[in-house]
């Protein structure tokens, strides 16, 4: 079973559906049980990292988050799950989860692309990726696959260690990052596409293992 | 870098899809959720569907549509028309679809905009603007007035003042509809959009009047804008998505090509 982690955050409800897609047996749930008890976990969100952090702790999900971590489980973040689990956020200056070392930082203004347009915030639509290092859950991607953004703030890891994957808009910004038994991407793989509901597949099959 | 997106549109009316020329005499063409699908597999990079079922008790249909839709397709999609409450936004947003569009309902009431983007999140409220060249005056110094009802009322508002004041209100995204070349077929009004495009900071949805590739291209390029709204030319077979798609990206457009 894998664990949808529900904490309010946003349409789910996608993530859920494209699993179902692919069958893979999931749930959304915020039941601590529940969550300690699943093979792996899907940690989604859409929304402000104060409020989402404060729901959370509220629920008791903070801890159940470090101890999957911890316990080697698989967990994927997507999107605002991809920017709480770094140390802290600029936006709403919230503590954040802390499972990788870095920070949430807002796209500096203005941005302008090589063209010198003027880029605008949020950064929404689909961008490419590129791999900075092989990992399990992004096999069959290439260079020519795009993703379906929407987001104000990126995440800003300590270390390019846990860089998996680079995004461009007007900055090069870490797309796809990832520690362990953790990897998390700042786009919406359940609302991109088959290259999306790939990633998708690779992370429901993967061991939570791989070289870093 | 970020691709300009080709957003088919939609007009749904009791469950069926419909393509209204003018806003005037719908015609029939089919099943909303194997259209969506077929699009979604042909390189669509988010659908838009325009509710524009007459009477509110057969609402509900909209709904079930949306439900349907969203196990069908992996992409974005917006739902708008008849979206008057929070409540409402609510209801499409739960059923699945990642933004919802407001109207008229947001001309009458702009809160609306404010109170979404402060439930929801700014990223799923679109403003819907119904557009015509009315020429500049004291009142109307941008020449392009509001107007609401589907094009049957004007508002007195100057489309410039209006975009601003929603971006400010917390609206996400703006999808820019001109009624003078709505189902025209002769071109997007490339000013009007090069307009409000240069002068907000989110981003801009052209809609009406495509009727060849070039229009499309042009104004995704001189029109500034972030994306096209297409229907009559995919909804008729002129082009499919991923021609038109080919043809952009051979022009020099960034356009997703792998699918």
């Amino acid at each position: 079973m894998i664990a949808i982690i529900d904490y309010k955050a946003g349409n789910l409800k996608s993530v859920e559906r494209a699993l179902k897609e692919l069958r893979f047996p999931c749930r959304v749930t915020q039941r601590i049980d529940e969550i300690s008890n699943c093979e792996r976990i899907v940690f989604p969100g859409v929304g402000a990292a104060g409020k989402a952090m404060a729901d959370l702790r509220q629920l008791g999900l903070d801890k159940v988050l470090k101890e999957a971590f911890a316990a080697n489980k698989p967990i994927l973040g997507i999107c605002l799950g991809a920017q709480v689990i770094l140390e802290r956020s600029e936006e709403n200056r919230a503590q954040c989860l802390g499972i990788i070392q870095g920070e949430v930082s807002l796209f500096p203004q203005p941005l302008f692309s090589e063209q010198k347009e003027r880029l605008k915030i949020p950064h929404m639509g689909w961008n490419g990726v590129h791999l900075q290092k092989q990992h399990p859950v992004m096999e069959g991607i290439t260079p020519s696959d795009e993703f379906y953004f929407v987001h104000a703030y990126y995440p800003r890891p300590d270390s390019d260690n846990y860089v998996i994957g680079t995004t461009d808009y007007g900055i090069v910004f870490p797309s796809v990052i990832g520690h362990k038994n953790l990897i998390a991407m700042q786009f919406h793989p359940e609302k991109s596409g088959i290259a999306g509901l790939k990633i998708l597949r690779n992370f429901c099959t993967w061991d939570g293992r791989h070289v870093e | 870098m970020l691709s300009k997106r080709i957003i088919p549109c939609l007009d749904v009316r009791e469950g069926k899809t419909t393509k209204g020329i003018k806003f005037k005499e719908n015609v029939d063409i089919g099943d909303p959720i194997e259209m969506a699908r077929f699009y979604y597999e042909q390189g669509a990079d988010e659908i838009v569907f325009y509710d524009i079922t007459a009477s509110s008790d057969r609402r509900d249909i909209m709904i079930d549509v949306v439900h349907r839709v969203a196990e069908a397709i992996f992409i974005p999609f917006s739902v708008g028309g008849g979206i008057r409450t929070l409540e409402d936004m609510r209801r499409v947003l739960l059923a699945g679809a990642e933004k919802v569009s407001v109207n008229t309902a947001a001309v009458q009431h702009p809160r609306i905009i404010a109170d979404g983007a402060q439930a929801f999140g700014s990223q799923c409220i679109v403003l819907g603007m119904d557009v015509k060249k009315v020429g500049p005056s004291e009142k109307i110094p941008s020449g392009y007035e509001m107007v609401i009802h589907g094009g049957r009322t004007y508002t007195g508002m100057d489309v410039l003042d209006w975009a601003k004041k929603a971006e400010h209100l917390g609206a996400g995204e703006i999808c820019l509809n001109s009624i003078d070349a709505d189902g025209s077929q002769q071109g997007y009004e490339i000013a009007l959009t090069a307009l409000i495009g240069e002068n907000v900071n989110i981003p801009v949805i052209a809609s009406g009047g495509a009727g060849n590739i070039d229009h499309i291209h042009d104004v995704l390029t001189e029109g500034k804008a972030d994306a096209a709204l297409v229907a009559s030319i995919v909804h008729y077979g002129t082009h499919t998505i991923k021609e038109i798609k080919e043809k952009l990206h051979s022009r020099g457009v960034k356009v997703r090509m792998h699918w």
